[in-house]
C-alpha cells in the first residue's frame, strides 16, 4: 500500500511536471499553424459526405481524424 | 480591401494569440451558414445530396451547430441489377450538436437521426478535448453510441411494403491527438475502437453458390446472407501537414484498419492545398484504399449453406480504389454584407476507381454466354462525385 501511495505521488509529480513543460513553439510563432489552409477540415459538411461515401463502400471505417488543430485554436 | 485567405488568417492567428496568450482558454470557430449540393454517379447509381448547416454561437463559450442533409438515391447497383429490381429512395438525416468551452477544455455534445424507408439510425455522441503543454497537444476523447433498425422492402422502388427485419447496437471509443511540431508541421494520431451488436447484414445483397441442377441456366442458385452478430473494429490514422516556405500546405495520412471478421486494410492519402492571388484555394487530393476480403467472404460458395456464415457483399470483398480530387474555393464579401462578415464558395471533384478482385460481375453473363459460374469477369467500376457549396460566416 505504501508502495502504491509512492507510486501515485511521483505520477502526480511528473504530471505537475509535464504540465509546466514550455512550449518550444511560442505563441507568436504560431501564425501559419493558424492559417486556415493548414486546417485538417475546414468544411464539415464535404468531410463528413466523403468519409460517408468510402465508409458505405468499403469494409472499413473510423478514426478518420480529430478535431482540434493543437494549435490553441481548438 | 480584396477578399482573402490570407485575410481571413489575420484574424484567427490573432485570436489564437489571445487565446493562448492572454486568455488561457480555446476559442469556439466562427458562426456560418453553408448551402450544400453533391452528385455521386457510378456503379449504375445516381445519389444527389442537398444540406443546410448553421452554426452559432451564443456566447463565447456556447454554440449551437444544425444540419440537415437529403440523399436521393436511384439507379441500382450491380448486386441489386442481378435480382433485376431497381432502387428509389430517400435518406433524411437531421443532426444538432452543443460545443460548450470551459478554459482549455470543448465538449461537445451531438444527436443525429436518419431516416430511410427501411432504415433508421439514432446517434448520440459526447466528446471532450483538452489543449495541454502550452497548447501544443490536443487530446481529443469521444463516445457514441448508434441504435439502428434495420428493414427491408419487400415491394417496389414505387409502392414499398417495408418488413421490419431486425436491430444493430454500435459504440465507438475514440481517442486522438494532435500534436504542434515545429511552427510549419502538425501532426495527428487517432485511434477508433467500434463495437457492434445484432442484425449487421444487408438485406438487399445475396450469396450464390453452385447449383447444377438440370435447367438451371446460370448454373448457380442464391440464398441470404448469414452474418455473424457482433463485429469489432480497430482503425488507428496517424496524419501530418506542412507549412511550405511558400504560402502552400502539404498532408499526408495513412490508416490501418483491422477486424474480427478477418479484414485488414490500409489508406495512404497526399494532399496538397495552394491559395491563388488572394482570392483562391486549390486543392489537390490522392488517395489509395486497399483490404482483403472477410473470412466468411465468397463470390461463389461450392453448395448451399456450405459454411455458418456466408457472405457476398462486395464490401467486405478483396478490393481496391484509387481517388484524384481537385477542389477550388473562391472568397468574396471582403467588407462583408448586411449581417455576413464574409463568404466562400467551393467546387469540388472527384474521380473514384473501385476494382474487385474476388467479386464478379454476374450480370449479362452466365454459362448461355460461356461463362460457368466463377469466371465471369472481376467487377469494377469508376464513379464522379460532384460537390458544390456556399459558405457564409457571420
Amino acid at each position: 500500500m505504501h508502495k502504491l501511495l509512492r507510486i501515485v505521488v511521483m505520477g502526480l509529480g511528473m504530471l505537475q511536471g509535464a504540465c509546466s513543460i514550455q512550449p518550444w513553439v511560442k505563441p507568436y510563432e504560431r501564425d501559419r499553424l493558424a492559417d486556415p489552409i493548414m486546417s485538417w477540415d475546414r468544411d464539415a459538411i464535404s468531410g463528413a459526405y466523403l468519409d460517408h461515401v468510402y465508409e458505405s463502400r468499403e469494409g472499413s471505417r473510423g478514426a478518420t481524424g480529430t478535431s482540434g488543430g493543437g494549435c490553441g485554436c481548438n | 480591401m480584396k477578399p482573402s485567405f490570407r485575410n481571413l488568417a489575420r484574424p484567427v492567428a490573432t485570436a489564437a494569440l489571445l487565446i493562448v496568450g492572454v486568455a488561457g482558454a480555446a476559442v469556439l470557430p466562427d458562426d456560418r451558414a453553408d448551402v450544400f449540393y453533391s452528385d455521386y454517379r457510378g456503379g449504375g447509381m445516381d445519389i444527389k445530396g442537398e444540406s443546410v448547416l448553421v452554426r452559432k454561437k451564443f456566447s463565447e463559450q456556447f454554440a449551437v451547430e444544425a444540419n440537415y442533409f437529403i440523399d436521393k438515391v436511384s439507379g441500382a447497383s450491380v448486386d441489386v441489377l442481378s435480382q433485376a429490381s431497381v432502387i428509389k429512395d430517400e435518406r433524411k438525416q437531421k443532426s444538432i450538436s452543443l460545443d460548450y468551452i470551459h478554459d482549455k477544455t470543448q465538449y461537445n455534445l451531438s444527436y443525429t437521426n436518419s431516416t430511410e424507408r427501411d432504415y433508421i439510425s439514432n446517434t448520440t455522441h459526447f466528446s471532450l478535448s483538452q489543449d495541454m503543454f502550452g497548447d501544443l497537444t490536443t487530446l481529443t476523447l469521444g463516445f457514441t453510441d448508434s441504435r439502428n433498425k434495420v428493414g427491408e422492402n419487400n415491394g417496389t422502388a414505387f409502392a414499398p411494403k417495408i418488413e421490419w427485419k431486425g436491430s444493430s447496437y454500435s459504440r465507438s471509443f475514440v481517442a486522438g491527438v494532435s500534436q504542434v511540431v515545429t511552427r510549419d508541421l502538425i501532426a495527428g494520431v487517432t485511434l477508433e475502437v467500434i463495437t457492434d451488436q445484432g442484425l449487421l447484414s444487408n438485406p438487399y445483397r445475396i450469396v450464390r453458390f453452385v447449383d447444377n441442377t438440370p435447367g438451371n441456366a446460370v448454373g448457380y442458385g442464391q440464398a441470404q446472407q448469414t452474418y455473424p452478430n457482433t463485429h469489432t473494429s480497430t482503425a488507428v490514422e496517424g496524419r501530418v501537414k506542412y507549412y511550405l516556405p511558400y504560402r502552400a500546405a502539404a498532408s499526408a495520412s495513412y490508416r490501418y484498419f483491422d477486424d474480427t471478421w478477418g479484414i485488414r486494410a490500409h489508406t495512404a492519402e497526399l494532399g496538397y492545398t495552394q491559395p491563388i492571388s488572394n482570392l483562391w484555394l486549390l486543392e489537390g487530393r490522392l488517395r489509395y484504399y486497399t483490404q482483403n476480403h472477410a473470412t466468411f467472404y465468397s463470390d461463389l460458395f461450392p453448395f448451399a449453406k456450405s459454411q455458418n456464415f456466408e457472405a457476398r457483399d462486395q464490401n467486405l470483398a478483396s478490393t481496391t480504389n484509387y481517388t484524384i480530387g481537385l477542389k477550388a474555393t473562391y472568397a468574396f464579401l471582403p467588407d462583408g454584407w448586411k449581417i455576413f462578415k464574409r463568404g466562400t464558395v467551393t467546387g469540388d471533384v472527384s474521380r473514384i476507381r473501385f476494382k474487385y478482385s474476388d467479386f464478379r460481375d454476374i450480370r449479362d453473363y452466365g454459362v448461355a454466354n460461356g461463362y460457368s459460374p466463377g469466371t465471369e469477369p472481376l467487377y469494377k467500376f469508376d464513379a464522379t462525385i460532384y460537390q458544390i457549396y456556399l459558405s457564409m460566416f457571420f
